[in-house]
């Protein structure tokens, strides 16, 4: 396998989708291949701070406005 | 990858969930409130064009919840019903906004064709190495550090706002909400090639962002 098909199973390996023929040409290449390690680490570290952009919430009027709505709604 | 949202660990399952709002439990509400509405405003900025109208979209679901709970029939799971009504009402806003995906036109298109990694960067047919990079990927300052972890996320957020919009939906549904494939093939109505090919060209575009970021840090 080259670098620049293996670019492209980068997704398709973390969401173990390859053909098991596949995978282990990927995986043979990544023990050989240090900037394909690399490339696919960076993916790892973009995917996991996608997951801790900044927590924000809804603001405590628009919060207050949805609970009283809910404590004034009728019983089903 | 992560099947349910970090978040929902604290909270019962849907059978309780939906019982006790059933009973009108105030709690149970603020606590679904508070659990999901973070993720919510993420998914909702990924439709409409500023935070003011995510804020509106959130809430506007939230009274769609109260709506429909009543009558809910766990087909899905409660989340995925939530998130639901939660990219109508997003899709709806964004038309009016005029920042929205084309409805039902989630498919991919020309931008979502060819090399995810600049062709410039890997050796031509000449070389005794073809298809190989000329040099690996630069490396990239610890995440570990708090400064850096800050600024990746400054950059992956206005990185991904600049997205195409089908990458931008599911990339911040896959990796920012945390939903499964499966959730997502089930919210947009695409198909799982389709959902991999809009995950895997955002999350490269966004690598490339990173990295351009990074390079930049090391020349001044």
């Amino acid at each position: 396998m080259n670098c620049d098909e293996f670019v492209e199973l980068v997704t398709a390996y973390l969401d173990g989708a390859l053909e098991p023929a596949v995978e282990q040409r990927f995986a043979e290449h990544l023990t050989e291949c240090d900037g394909c390690d690399r490339y696919l680490e960076q993916i790892r570290t973009t995917v996991a701070a996608l997951g801790q952009l900044p927590e924000q919430g809804l603001a405590a009027d628009a919060r207050d406005r949805l609970l009283a709505a809910f404590r004034d709604w009728p019983a089903g | 990858m992560v099947e349910t949202a970090p978040s929902d660990s604290a909270l019962p399952g849907d059978v309780v969930i939906v019982a006790r709002l059933r009973a009108r439990d105030e709690t149970m509400f603020a606590e679904l409130i508070d659990a999901w509405s973070p993720g919510m405003l993420r998914a909702a900025r990924a439709y409409v064009a500023d935070e003011h109208s995510a804020h509106d979209v959130v809430q506007e679901t939230w009274l769609g919840v109260l709506r429909g709970v009543d009558r809910f029939e766990a087909r899905s799971s409660l989340r995925t019903w939530v998130y639901r009504i939660l990219i109508n009402k997003a899709r709806t806003r964004g038309v009016r906004d005029a920042r929205t995906v084309p409805v039902g036109d989630l498919g991919t298109t020309g931008d979502d064709h060819g090399p995810t990694v600049d062709p410039a960067r890997f050796r031509g047919a000449g070389d005794p190495y073809p298809g190989h990079w000329h040099s690996s990927p630069p490396a990239w300052p610890s995440p570990e550090d708090g400064a850096v972890a800050a600024e990746t996320r400054r950059e992956l957020a206005a990185a991904l706002a600049g997205l195409p919009a089908r990458q931008r939906v599911v990339v911040t549904l896959r990796d920012v909400t945390g939903h499964s494939g499966d959730e997502v093939c089930e919210l947009l109505s695409i198909s799982a090639a389709n959902q991999r090919v809009l995950l895997h060209r955002g999350r490269a575009a966004l690598r490339a962002a990173l990295e351009r970021r990074w390079a930049e840090e090391a020349r001044s």
